[in-house]
């Protein structure tokens, strides 16, 4: 196996994996946050509130 | 005395550099068509000048009927001057090419069951097959997509549309992207790759056309009363974003001379393979889903007047989807030169997608939450429930087919051809017909003409939809194991012609059902038609929705 090719692959699953993993906890923790609930609540009724 | 103090009317620089730059275009044109190689190419640099000549016009003309001063962005009454022309424009186009997308559908279905129907070169399976998938997902889905995007973001920014000729660009340029790729299907220009077949001038068009909407659509948002960026708008800003980069991914093309409509691509051999369905299965995914799903998340809670059931979820549905989605493409190439490791990440990630999919078809269906009895009441909302039922079947069924085993039987049969009709004809023109049920009648301030008509589209429809997948998963299946069959001496059972023959009944049903979906769509163009020639309602009432109680 070509040694770039070797690197490069170790390197993207690696780092690629902590990546999406750290993003998606991140995701997570900004949706759950239990302080946001009337943030959220108040955003999904931004359809109904007529201008 | 008072004109003195009435600012000057003055070109501006928009109007005075798109006008200029069109006549650039329509001089190019000029030369073009009369060096091109061929007249197909010709007949398309004419249209490039005439449509570049009209559009000079317009800009001319609506300069000298404007008013000097640009139309304010707040109204007198505080509320935001909402530009709604854009969104009429791709409303009507929408209806349009969804009529002619849905009849060439049914006549190519009416051609695989009777071949004889293939008789000029400008209507063979093979060119208006193109034309049918263009139509329907691009022209329909697409002005669709322009009409409530260009609405939603407004009312949920409480925001003026950006841009004075921009919105206009953008709608105009899109169709004529759509004509250009139409007539140049029927006259044999093609680079073949599917869902992407319109050349590299198209192409380069429509790159100058999308990133101008992508502008209109950031500078929107970015001038927002609203503090809270609504998710319907991170799902469109996800689909276009997402559309800019596959565009210019999958169409990297070198013309073989600037008066040809031939081109090669850059990619070759599996790349180019893998390239092509990165490309196909992420328009599906931001084009068909992403795009559909911001119209799920305004219309569905506005038309049951209903928050969102949970815009936590919505959260979660929106970064798992984009996430997980770019990577399911793979799975179009199951078995084929493309590595092993690729084919099962594509399957594995298409697995993991059931979840953000089920996660948002959940969190549309569960908005009704304490208003289930419209669903009795109001067939535009039960229209638009239906489809996201048919959204969740669709993609259970996507992923089950991207199994390997299980894509060993369906792959290349009509099983696929089924499943793409259970999710295009049920999850996206069915969330498309409630939005402009919904749209017509806000856009042009009047009562929706006939709710019972309304009724008679969801049903006729129905029976189509259902009489289309199950005819195509009995044929798929059918074609699929006569296809594997062997004899006791290890010869294939069938020669090919004899699984075509044994597929003509269902595709004779399948044709029925596409002729009952149009039926449907007509009932629904006649509908709306009555609605903008009716009467215009009073005041606010108007606006409001119409419940059929």
């Amino acid at each position: 196996m070509d040694p770039t090719y070797q690197a490069a692959a170790e390197f993207a699953q690696r780092w690629g994996l902590v990546y999406f993993v750290t993003i998606f906890a991140v995701v997570l923790a900004y949706a759950l946050w239990p302080s946001r609930q009337k943030q959220f609540d108040e955003a999904a009724r931004i359809p109904l509130q007529e201008d | 005395m008072a004109n003195a103090l009435a600012p000057q009317k003055k070109m501006t620089f928009g109007e005075g550099g798109l006008a200029l730059s069109l006549v650039g275009l329509a001089i190019l044109s000029i030369v073009i068509a009369a060096k091109a190689y061929t007249p197909e190419y010709a007949f398309h640099a004419y249209l490039f000048t005439a449509a570049s000549i009209a559009a000079v016009f317009a800009i001319t003309n609506r300069y000298f009927d404007r008013p000097a001063e640009r139309p304010p962005l707040v109204n007198a009454d505080g509320r935001p001057n909402y530009n709604m022309g854009p969104v009429k424009f791709a409303t009507i186009a929408a209806m349009f090419w969804g009529i002619a997308g849905f009849a060439v559908g049914l006549y190519i279905a009416l051609e695989l069951a009777f071949p004889a129907l293939n008789f000029a070169q400008w209507f063979n399976f093979g060119r208006l097959r193109p034309l049918h998938t263009s139509a329907v997902i691009f022209a329909f889905g697409g002005n669709v997509l322009l009409a409530t995007s260009f609405y939603v973001v407004q009312r949920t920014c409480r925001a003026r549309l950006a841009g004075d000729l921009a919105p206009w660009f953008v709608v105009l340029g899109y169709n004529f992207f759509i004509l250009i790729a139409g007539t140049g299907y029927l006259l044999g220009i093609t680079q073949s790759k599917e869902y992407a077949e319109p050349e590299w001038y198209s192409d380069l068009w429509l790159t100058i056309v999308w990133v101008t909407y992508l502008l209109v659509f950031l500078a929107t948002i970015w001038r927002r009363t609203e503090p809270h960026i609504y998710v319907a708008n991170w799902f469109y800003l996800a689909f276009i974003v997402t559309i800019a980069v596959l565009h210019l991914g999958n169409n990297p093309a070198i013309p073989v001379s600037i008066f040809s409509s031939k081109s090669y691509i850059a990619w070759s051999g599996v790349q180019d393979a893998m390239v092509q369905w990165w490309y196909g299965h992420n328009a599906v995914g931001f084009f068909l889903t992403a795009g559909f799903l911001a119209i799920m998340y305004y219309f569905i809670p506005k038309r049951a007047d209903r928050p969102v059931y949970s815009y936590r979820l919505s959260i979660i549905h929106f970064w798992a989807l984009i996430f997980l989605y770019i990577w399911a493409g793979p799975h179009h190439l199951h078995y084929t030169a493309l590595p092993d490791w690729a084919q099962t990440l594509g399957m594995t990630f298409s697995i993991m997608l059931w979840m953000p999919s089920w996660g948002g078809m959940i969190n549309g269906i569960m908005t009704l939450s304490g208003a289930w009895d419209k669903l009795r009441t109001d067939p535009v909302l039960r229209m638009m429930v239906v489809s996201v039922a048919f959204y969740g079947m669709s993609t259970f069924e996507g992923p089950m087919m991207s199994v390997k085993i299980v894509n060993s039987l369906s792959h290349y049969t009509d099983w696929t051809i089924g499943h793409v009709h259970s999710g295009a004809l049920g999850w996206v023109a069915y969330i498309s017909f409630g939005a402009v049920y919904c749209l017509v009648p806000w856009l042009w301030n009047r009562r929706l003409y006939s709710l019972k008509l309304v009724n008679w589209h969801f049903w006729i429809s129905t029976i189509g939809i259902v009489l289309y997948i199950t005819s195509m998963w009995v044929s798929g299946i059918l074609q699929g194991l006569m296809w594997r069959a062997y004899t006791s001496l290890g010869f294939l059972e069938y020669s090919f012609v004899e699984t075509v023959e044994a597929m003509h009944p269902f595709y004779v049903i399948r044709a029925l059902g596409g002729f009952l979906f149009l039926c449907g769509a007509l009932i629904m163009v006649f509908n709306l038609w009555k609605t903008v020639y009716s009467e215009a309602v009073a005041g606010e009432a108007g606006i409001q929705l119409q419940p059929a109680e």
